[in-house]
């Protein structure tokens, strides 16, 4: 009865927080009747800028998917076949650009390649140029480059974890058979690999498809994507039905790639369970030993160069020498300021929300955990499509419905802990959950022949081995909560922004104090985030290979 | 046929996994390297497939160098410890792949296909997933892959280290039947003598690098070259020599013992006395005068089927010392318990004297 209740509490979380918001979306966007369903619809289909917004949509992601393989792939090889010193640095910088919020990483990638970027400012003086010779900003360029940033962690940890369990006999056994290393790539690890590397480019693609902060902050009016689309039509125009509509057409996208996702997953995850070792080896020759240092070397130039430079520009005066100014402005209400209260205030919203978030997130998803673990348990079959749904669900597309469905609530700042939650949930559930399924039960069988009642077994087995599993979900909640950008841009209330906030409304502003403090504010977001990777990376579980 | 001239391999400064191996295998011969775990049995089969490269050295096959052949081009079959069956494809296919990386047309490659599945009693097994074979199935498909393009020399990594027992000696049996009548030349690895007896032609005992005795089993049986050599055949009687008596009487803590004419090696220090444990006769003395008589008392008696084994205790000699003999069940009414005195006949012309290792 109890554990009824228990499992119960993740569910109605999801009905009233997740489920309930996406029917008022359907509501609004089909109206009351059949007829005025399909006038809206075909009213929509016809508006300008529909099929315009979806073909871009769908191209860039397209595009960075491919780009985030080529890049990825490579690396991924280097990772599943070698061990080398910085191997371990080397995955922790690789968890850096999936954690850090987009609004730390697109001002990062302008304080580097922007238009006044460190780098156009070292060049230009170095060449002596009048203009600066890099021109992303405003382009295509910038913003499928940010996405590569993004996403390669994925194709890494996805490809590069199921290369390394791949027995590098069967590489030996072709080679041994009279294959040449090339027609050993083709012919037995490419094909091996190919579902691995679908099922990470279906996730990039997810990813970029529902790209928001990065588009929004760096592809200013020209380019948009159905998230950007979506946010338009609800804040800028209020055109609530074609918000509406335009979130149903991304839904039925991102839940199409999900559910492809989930098939090849649980394809891959089936292979996998046969053979758990990695099989990485030291480099053998110079040769090796080059293209390991070549890796290594991009990678910390590829993640650590962005953000130092956003750290730099942030205590530099233009292009003239270091300043603080930009912080002590932070602590400032400047007239001509579009802040309500000082900036810094954003800082405490940030952390109280951050700590809200894990109040929620971490009961429930331990909680939905153990409803997870039962083998054939009602609770399971009702969560686990349930728990899957919101990781196909855009953040602007919830905050949208809670604007639509929450009604009085909807000025409560409750509001962001709880959208924050409903994100953070699933992640929370996707680190605990393994470490519970490998949890032996025989050794809560040992404890309770040994005379341990069930809350004192779980005192002493359960909660000491899942301590470390239980310190990455908090840590991941935070910094997920921390960066929050899409759907708190619609739910926050103005008097009490967040770090995103502050960071995106002092960008949208004109003025080089404004852009001082957006970088100010991001390195301290930048700070904040790398020290929760920090402790995701210090407790990461000893097979820390498995991504 | 094959020739591997002084090799040398290190992994890491302070770890010297083959210490100068020199090796010469006939044509058509099955030749076994025997050896603990660690002690580069595996790795000196890796550097004849090429997979792995010698520091110094040389592998000779047919007479011409391969040393700096890539694996690829050596046509040197190998199976793996794991079989390394392709998972992405099925029985088939994995058989054909060398022919397909040979370049075999379509039509010879299954037909080779056909007859390999034959030769290894798998016929119909040809669209199975290798997934879903069980471990005996899974070793014969690998065999069946590696032999099909007809490699010029067979190399097998432990090939029946991963199966159950009975399974072992029964695929053993059909190795080594096939083996000989396709008059493959192999070398294969084990660390398991009962294999090594039951495949080999000649066994090469390896320890920490380097070969202890290359022979054939009968004479590798009846005459290890070391004390090792000897405790890794599984002989546990090996009676430290206190002091030779005449070239061949040797004193023992357990006896004098005069030994055959041909046993008589030199006086070397460390040397000791090796009793095989079916050198003893229990009950009734033998007429032959090669047998000396030892009187003791039963340690431990243990049932084993056709054969039941004895520790014994010499009298007079300190506890610790027992050695270990074995006796046909058949005909005996009952067998001595614990605690029990007991009285043999040890065969001298059975006992030879090993070096110290």
């Amino acid at each position: 009865m109890m554990q009824a209740a228990l499992y119960a509490l993740p569910i109605l979380f999801l009905t009233i927080f997740y489920l309930y918001p996406l029917l008022a979306i359907l509501r609004v966007s089909f109206g009351a009747s059949l007829t005025e369903a399909m006038e809206q619809a075909s009213a929509a289909l016809r508006a300008p800028g529909f099929w315009r917004v979806l073909w871009f949509t769908t191209w860039q992601a397209t595009v960075s998917t491919l780009l985030t393989v080529l890049v990825g792939l490579p690396l991924a090889g280097v990772f599943a076949r070698f061990d080398f010193p910085g191997r371990g640095v080397m995955a922790a910088l690789l968890t850096v650009p999936f954690v850090m919020p987009t609004v730390v990483v697109a001002p990062a990638f302008l304080a580097l390649i922007g238009r006044n970027g460190l780098l156009n400012v070292w060049l230009q003086r170095l060449l002596h140029l009048d203009a600066p010779p890099i021109q992303l900003e405003q382009t295509i360029w910038l913003i499928l480059l940010v996405h590569v940033f993004y996403n390669v962690a994925i194709v890494i940890r996805t490809v590069g974890g199921f290369w390394s369990t791949l027995p590098p006999t069967l590489a030996e056994a072709a080679a041994a058979l009279g294959a040449s290393p090339r027609r050993r790539f083709w012919t037995v690890t490419a094909p091996l690999l190919a579902p691995s590397l679908v099922a990470a480019s279906l996730l990039v693609f997810l990813f970029c498809f529902t790209s928001f902060g990065v588009i929004l902050i760096l592809g200013g009016l020209r380019f948009a994507t159905l998230e950007v689309e979506i946010y338009r039509q609800a804040v800028s125009y209020f055109n609530l039905p074609m918000a509406a509509f335009l979130s149903i057409v991304q839904l039925f996208f991102t839940f199409t790639v999900m559910a492809l996702y989930t098939r090849v997953q649980a394809r891959l995850s089936r292979t996998l369970r046969l053979r758990r070792r990695a099989f990485a080896r030291r480099p053998a020759s110079w040769r090796q030993w080059a293209v390991v240092g070549l890796a290594l070397a991009a990678t910390f130039i590829g993640v650590l160069s962005p953000l130092v430079a956003l750290a730099v520009r942030s205590f530099t005066l233009g292009d003239g020498g270091p300043t603080l100014i930009y912080y002590q402005a932070l602590g400032e209400n400047l007239r001509q300021s579009a802040f309500f209260a000082p900036p810094i205030t954003a800082v405490r919203n940030s952390l109280v929300y951050a700590l809200a978030t894990l109040a929620i997130s971490l009961p429930l998803g331990v909680i939905a955990s153990y409803a997870l673990v039962q083998p054939r348990s009602r609770w399971a079959a009702i969560l686990d499509p349930l728990l899957l749904l919101p990781l196909g669900t855009s953040a602007v597309t919830l905050g949208f419905g809670y604007i639509v469905a929450m009604g009085p609530l909807r000025a409560s700042p409750w509001l962001a802990p709880v959208a924050h939650s409903l994100i953070a949930l699933p992640f929370v559930v996707r680190t605990f959950l393994p470490a519970l399924r490998a949890l032996d039960q025989r050794l809560r069988e040992a404890a309770s022949t040994l005379g341990a009642d069930p809350l004192r077994r779980w005192w002493t087995i359960d909660a000491p081995l899942l301590l470390r599993a239980l310190l990455i979900s908090a840590a991941f909640a935070f910094a997920i909560s921390l960066g929050e950008f899409g759907a708190t841009l619609l739910i926050a209330r103005p008097d009490r922004p967040t770090m995103p906030l502050v960071i995106y409304r002092a960008l949208s502003q004109p003025g080089l104090m404004n852009y001082g403090q957006a970088l100010a504010m991001s390195t301290i977001l930048m700070v904040s985030t790398a020290l929760s990777i920090l402790l995701i990376e210090r407790f990461r579980l000893p097979q820390g290979e498995e991504f | 046929m094959l020739e591997v001239r002084t090799i040398h391999k290190r992994f890491a400064p302070d770890k010297e996994v083959l210490q100068g191996v020199s090796l010469t295998v006939e044509p058509q011969e099955i030749l076994c390297l025997l050896g603990p775990s660690g002690c580069g049995k595996s790795t000196l089969l890796r550097i004849i497939a090429g997979l792995e490269r010698a520091d110094q050295g040389r592998v000779l096959l047919n007479g011409s160098d391969i040393t700096e052949t890539p694996a690829h081009r050596r046509n040197v079959g190998l199976m793996f410890q794991d079989y390394a069956l392709f998972p992405h494809l099925n029985v088939a296919e994995n058989i054909a792949y060398g022919l397909r990386m040979h370049g075999a047309p379509a039509s010879e490659r299954r037909r080779r296909v056909e007859e390999m599945l034959a030769l290894v009693n798998l016929e119909g097994y040809a669209h199975r997933s290798v997934d879903d074979l069980s471990g005996g199935e899974q070793q014969r498909v690998a065999l069946a892959r590696t032999l099909a393009p007809n490699p010029t020399l067979l190399l097998l990594d432990e090939p029946v280290a991963n199966l159950d027992r009975l399974l072992r000696e029964e695929l053993l049996e059909a190795l080594r039947r096939i083996l000989k009548r396709l008059h493959v030349t192999t070398i294969f690895v084990t660390h398991d003598q009962e294999e090594a007896f039951a495949l080999a032609d000649r066994i090469a005992v390896m320890r920490a690098g380097r070969l202890e005795q290359v022979d054939a089993p009968a004479p590798l049986y009846r005459r290890p070259a070391n004390t090792f050599v000897a405790a890794f055949l599984g002989f546990r009687n090996l009676l430290p020599i206190l002091e030779w008596r005449d070239v061949h009487a040797v004193c023992t803590p357990i006896g004098t013992f005069e030994l055959p004419e041909r046993d008589a090696a030199h006086p070397a220090v460390g040397a000791r006395l090796l009793i095989p444990p079916d050198a003893a006769v229990l009950d009734s003395a033998p007429s032959s005068a090669a047998h000396v008589p030892l009187v003791g008392r039963v340690v431990a008696a243990t049932f084993r089927g056709s054969v039941f084994r004895l520790q014994v205790a010499p009298e007079g000699s300190k506890e610790d010392s027992v050695l270990y003999f074995e006796f046909r069940t058949r005909g005996r009414e009952r067998l001595p318990v614990q605690g029990e005195p007991v009285r043999l006949w040890l065969d001298t012309a059975q006992m030879c004297v090993v070096k110290e290792a």
